[in-house]
């Protein structure tokens, strides 16, 4: 502790974080991504491995059979939905009853901010129906859920049909002791999002839905099924959630561990797992998945209809049938008897799942990074920030000094660049009606084009204002700018990155390296160049394009654009319809504070 | 109203027992039984319930109909009877089935111990003990017991599904009782008697304490004699966590005359009773009249056993029952000691023989009106030997034809969940419905909270069809944490046809780190709400019921009838508290260590040192010429 209280050594330390300032924070910034990408690395990662004692040594055997029975129910819920013109309530209703369930309906409507062009829906009506299979002398104090969504077309029908024999194949055993709900949910996310706010009986996203009559205590854990085709050739596993949420990992080991036991292929993003971790083939394949990972759960969306549950602390996660890989070809059968299992070792969880991990990525199915290892690569990008506080010129005055700059000073391009991101954030969805008045757009377009106006508008706005109010800008001015700039976007990162890590990193990468070297001083033209290339827009506009290339579906750059203006339309749906903070996030808190920055290289 | 209807039903006793054989000291049992052999479901006699509160199992409550069924008087009752006059106790056994309306079936077990003595009273040393078990007569006198309640129940009951059960228990374990008002110390009795009683049956009772132990004011009312109505002598406590099994039932199995040798008892093998959708078993103690004047007490053991088998899961597909599918066994004999040993079967829901097909068929029929309803029940009677036919033994055989129907719509049903997420708030949504076509009644809903749940008491509302239900009395006992329960007890009035809902919010507490259970995750149990009420029957309702009643009786509905006591219980609740990582303490500890070592060990370091600026070392040139200088006394060189 003599480093801090020794003034001498102390005076020393600070000499070298001053005169080393730039360098060490290249190194930091390079280390940093070297770590990140280092993550994917086999041997830097664990094996998996399942934490939960009650699901581990327990094992269970699965005797499900009645595939063919499933494939026929999909082909009666297919003709009965076709016929109905979407949820086919009363047949659904009558085999559920059928199977000894205790089946109940819910019916909610929502109409959107605007319409969604990407799945065609604005004024939302539909019809939840779930049956309760009761477990014998258990008090109705812990259930399951199953789900399967009611699509238009022709997909999920075998999720449905599966759903319903499996419900069947439950209802006859007697080992249950949590009651498990078989859930039918319209709408998609819509629609599970109106059903779990019934269950839980709150309203956070102005949802209209008739009460739920029949409730089985709290529920534990959660799967969501997608089979659209009666062969199936491998099983995808979706896990993130909303906000960036994940379930626990023990959930992923339990899929995990089945298909090992019964021979399925199983793959994560979509991407099957390699064994080559020594080459470099192995290593990007690797690396990518990953990348996938931490794009998806940046983007804190909801990637499946599992994703909402996790806000109800209610362990989640999707399945979804692929039928891609050619000679290998499983049936409906199989994956009953997988899905038995899984519900089967669920049942006998005696707690809530959380031995295991709730922040990770994966690389692959087998192996994991868990929170302590991917961090530093986050410490070390905002380390710079902290570093950049010391930054010659900084350390000579005090904050608080009556002969410094005035607070007005500072105060006037906060407030400025705030009251911007509230506008970016309340305007585009208000002024829709308005804008499709004047111009020949949609709604969507309308709002979408709107927000990118704000935005364009916003760099404009400040440094012209600046000028106006407080006259020229000092040069302890644009310091303390810097410094207050500097401090708020270290804390904004390092809270995201404390909830969602991949949001906090994405635009962390992006953010820092402009931000810390900002001056005024600087070739105007040139950084504005910089500064705007490395904007949180375009860092959705580089994510939409590396997201395009790991699915391994390149757009072209007009293509990549719409992609673009659809990201953010499903950015601000997202927002008003389940609660998702990414767009809030941007609009009200980054790119304000990215607009510090651009006033302090527009100082005069 | 219920002071009203008592008076009524003390009459029609009256005059019921009169009727019988006035001469006798013990009349009224033997009234009843007289008329048991003819129409009952159950022969015990409507007890006088002197303090005119609500009061439950008002399913004795019934009024025998005059359709006489060939009802011959065995001679061997006569016989047991003189028996067991003499030794002044006696036992009867009896089983109902019941065919739900969902396609499973319910059976109903129970086993009657009437004894002619008073232990507390007199003050005597009871020491003689017949078939009365010994350990419970000890509890109850050294306790100064008036009245003890406990029941142990696997399962929640499907309202729904199954309509009312004749004896409601809540899930897990629950325990009331009330106490001899001359009792000084109820706390510290309390707290032994849960100990004792823990040891008698094999159960976790002895985790009763004053946490979750209150003093209702108005929902549990004696139901023997007495004239309590001072709820200090009253405690209440459930374990909605207790789990039933094998071992709960043996020592219960025990405390029966004939232990599981021989009568009905022979059925309750535990693999089949544990193989069921619900399962529930009960000991109700209560002091009754011992005759019409009810000039001394009675004692009376009543042991109940309620199971409902699942036809689906057990039944293989097949839709068939029978005593031996059941319960793996048959009936051979009644109990030797018993004075009545009856099976019922309801065949209300079955007059031509549509739904299921019952054999061997009996002619003794029997008519009751039970929760409100009139129901037809099929008797076999045990103690004649012709019932065992060729084969010496019993095995009734019952035959689905229908399908499963769909679910009931019973007049009073109540259900219970936590509405909000996340660990810090939460709203508790109780929620009443009232199916009755046209009336209103009240109801009294009693809701005990364990203390680390704080409620809110202030965003108490009760909305009936939306608007806003004011309760006519409101009895609330705030928790004291570590120490007590919240109590809530409403009256409640219903709307007809009607939905009520009652929320309250409350706010999550951090326990201590002790405090938290092995399996924390797991959540925490609070107990099930409980929603008594007088019900307007079904019978009354019906007022077009001619058929088999004659047109002067119907005008005006009997009071006995018009209303039953029904009391409902809510599933319970599984809350989870903010729960810290508890399989960490390493880490925890080391970090801990790290953040104390480190941290604060140098923050303190550098707020309570002083700093002082080094002099720079003089040459040594300087300080020899200040030596010097000190010494000639000119000023010092700097």
């Amino acid at each position: 502790m003599g480093l801090l209280s020794d003034p001498n050594r102390r005076k020393a330390l600070t000499n070298l974080l001053t005169r080393l300032n730039a360098p060490i924070c290249m190194v930091c910034y390079l280390a940093a991504i070297v770590w990140f990408m280092g993550l994917a690395f086999e041997p830097f990662t664990l094996r998996t491995y399942m934490s939960e004692n009650a699901m581990g040594s327990t094992m269970v055997e699965e005797r499900f059979s009645s595939g063919e029975r499933a494939l026929s129910l999909a082909k009666e819920f297919d003709a009965h939905k076709r016929k109905a013109g979407g949820m086919p309530v009363e047949w659904l209703v009558k085999a559920m009853q059928a199977r000894g369930l205790e089946v109940f309906t819910q019916s909610f409507s929502r109409k959107l901010p605007f319409p969604d062009e990407n799945k065609e829906r604005y004024m939302v009506r539909g019809t939840n129906v779930y049956g309760i299979l009761r477990a014998p002398r258990a008090p109705r104090t812990e259930a399951l859920v199953i789900t399967a969504p009611c699509s238009p077309g022709n997909s999920d029908n075998q999720a449905v049909g599966l759903l319903l024999a499996l419900a069947q194949y439950f209802r006859n055993q007697i080992f249950w002791a949590k009651d498990i709900i078989f859930l039918v949910n319209e709408h998609d996310l819509i629609g599970m999002q109106a059903w779990l706010e019934g269950y839980h009986h709150t309203n956070i996203t102005g949802m209209e839905y008739s009460p739920l009559q029949g409730r089985a205590g709290s529920i534990q854990a959660a799967l969501s099924l997608e089979l659209s085709s009666d062969v199936i050739t491998s099983l995808d596993l979706i896990l993130e959630g909303l906000n960036g949420q994940l379930p626990n990992l023990d959930l992923a080991n339990l899929f995990y561990a089945f298909c090992q036991k019964l021979g399925v292929l199983c793959t994560i993003q979509g991407k099957l797992q390699r064994n080559d971790w020594d080459t470099a083939e192995g290593y990007t394949h690797a690396a990518q998945t990953m990348m996938l990972m931490v794009l998806k759960q940046a983007c804190g969306r909801s990637w499946g209809d599992h994703g909402l549950f996790l806000r109800y602390h209610i362990e989640a996660a999707s399945i979804r049938g692929i039928n891609g890989f050619r000679h290998y070809k499983m049936d409906v059968a199989t994956i009953g008897r997988l899905l038995e299992g899984m519900v089967r070792k669920l049942n006998n969880l005696l707690e809530r799942l959380h031995q295991s991990y709730f922040f990770y990525l994966l690389p692959s199915l087998s192996r994991f990074v868990s929170i302590g290892y991917y961090m530093p690569a986050f410490g070390l990008l905002a380390v710079i920030l902290l570093l950049r506080v010391s930054f010659p010129g900084l350390d000579h005055f005090t904050f608080f000094n009556p002969s410094g700059p005035g607070v007005l000073t500072v105060l006037t391009p906060v407030v400025i660049s705030h009251l911007t991101g509230v506008a970016l954030y309340l305007l585009p969805v208000h002024l829709q009606e308005m804008a499709v008045e004047h111009f020949p757009v949609s709604e969507t377009e309308a709002v979408v084009l709107t927000a990118v106006a704000i935005y364009t508008a916003g760099l404009a706005l400040p440094h012209n204002t600046q000028r106006l109010l407080s006259g020229e800008g000092t040069e302890q001015g644009w310091k303390v700018l810097k410094l207050t700039a500097l401090l708020y976007l270290a804390v904004l990162l390092g809270c995201t990155a404390l909830i969602n890590f991949s949001l906090g990193f994405v635009l962390a990468v992006t953010l820092v390296p402009i931000t810390a070297s900002m001056t005024p001083h600087m070739p105007k033209a040139l950084s504005a160049l910089a500064m705007v290339l490395l904007s949180p827009a375009f860092t959705i506009l580089y994510c939409v394009f590396i997201y395009q290339e790991l699915i391994e579906a390149p757009v072209s750059v007009g293509e990549g654009w719409m992609l673009f203006l659809s990201v953010i339309s499903q950015g601000i749906l997202d927002h008003a319809l389940y609660g998702s903070l990414v767009y809030p996030l941007l609009a009200l808190f980054i790119y304000p504070c990215w607009l510090m920055f651009w006033n302090i290289l527009f100082w005069s | 109203m219920a002071a009203h209807r008592c008076g009524l039903s003390l009459v029609f006793i009256l005059i019921l027992s009169s009727l019988a054989c006035p001469s006798s000291c013990d009349a009224l049992e033997k009234a009843n039984e007289n008329t048991g052999e003819k129409q009952s479901v159950s022969d015990t006699p409507r007890e006088v319930n002197t303090d005119g509160s609500i009061a439950a199992e008002d399913l004795n409550e019934r009024q025998w109909q005059s359709t006489d069924v060939e009802a011959d008087r065995s001679d061997g009752t006569k016989d047991s009877e003189s028996f067991t006059a003499a030794a002044r106790d006696q036992f009867q056994e009896e089983l109902v089935i019941r065919p739900l309306h969902s396609g499973d079936i319910y059976a109903s077990f129970q086993f009657r111990t009437l004894w002619d003595t008073d232990f507390l009273q007199e003050r005597q040393k009871v020491s003689h003990y017949r078939l009365f078990p010994k350990s419970l007569g000890q509890v109850l006198s050294k306790f100064s017991v008036r009245e003890l309640h406990i029941s142990f129940t696997q399962g929640f009951w499907r309202t729904m599904q199954w309509g009312q059960p004749f004896i409601p228990s809540p899930p897990g374990a629950e325990l009331w009782v009330w106490f001899h008002d001359t009792v000084s110390d109820v706390d510290g009795n309390w707290k032994e008697l849960t100990n004792v009683l823990s040891g008698i049956f094999c159960a976790s009772l002895n985790f009763i304490d004053l946490t979750n132990t209150v003093q209702p004011s108005a929902s549990f009312k004696p139901l023997g004699l007495g004239n309590a109505t001072d709820h200090r002598f009253l405690r209440y406590a459930t374990l909605p966590r207790e789990i039933v099994c094998t071992e709960n039932l043996t020592p219960w199995k025990k405390l029966l005359p004939c232990g599981s040798k021989a009568g009905l008892s022979v059925l309750l093998k535990s693999e089949k009773l544990f193989h069921s959708s619900f399962h529930s078993q009960a000991v109700h103690i209560r002091p009754v009249c011992q005759d019409e004047q009810c000039t001394s007490k009675a004692w009376e053991l009543r042991q109940t056993l309620n199971v409902v088998f699942d036809l689906y899961t057990s039944g293989q597909g097949k839709k068939e029952w029978s005593l031996f599918k059941m319960f793996s066994r048959t009936l051979t004999e009644a109990c030797p000691l018993a004075t009545s040993s009856k099976v019922y079967v309801d065949i209300t829901d079955n007059p031509e023989g549509e739904l299921f097909e019952l054999s061997p068929a009996t002619p003794l029929l029997s008519q009751a009106v039970v929760l409100g309803d009139r129901r037809t029940y099929s008797v076999f009677d045990l103690t004649r030997a012709e019932m065992f036919g060729q084969l010496r033994s019993l095995n009734l055989l019952l035959r689905w034809k229908g399908d499963s129907g769909d679910m009931l719509r019973p007049l009073l049903h109540a259900e219970r969940y936590v509405a909000g997420f996340g660990l810090q708030t939460g709203e508790i949504h109780t929620v009443i419905y009232n199916n009755h076509p046209y009336r209103a009644f009240p109801v009294l809903l009693m809701d005990s909270v364990p203390w680390y749940l704080q409620l809110y008491i202030h965003t108490l509302t009760v909305t009936s069809k939306s608007r806003d239900n004011k309760p006519s009395y409101i009895h609330y006992q705030p928790a004291k944490d570590r120490h007590r329960p919240h109590l809530l007890e409403m009256l409640i009035q219903l709307p007809p046809h009607s939905m009520t809902e009652v929320t309250v919010q409350f706010e999550r507490a951090l326990l201590k780190w002790t405090e938290y259970t092995p399996d924390p995750n797991h959540g925490f149990y609070v107990g099930s709400s409980v929603v008594s009420a007088l019900v307007p029957s079904m019978v009354a309702m019906n007022t077009n019921f001619t058929q088999d009643q004659p047109l002067f009786s119907s005008f005006v509905p009997v009071k006995e009838e018009s209303s039953y006591f029904v009391r409902v219980y809510t599933e319970p609740l599984l809350v989870n508290l903010p729960t810290p990582d508890f399989s960490m303490p390493y880490n925890v500890i080391c970090l801990t260590c790290t953040v104390v070592a480190v941290g604060y060990g140098s923050f303190y370091n550098l707020l309570t040192r002083t700093f002082q600026v080094d002099e720079p070392s003089l040459p040594l040139a300087k300080r020899l010429a200040n030596l010097i200088r000190r010494i000639r006394g000119v000023p010092l060189l700097a």
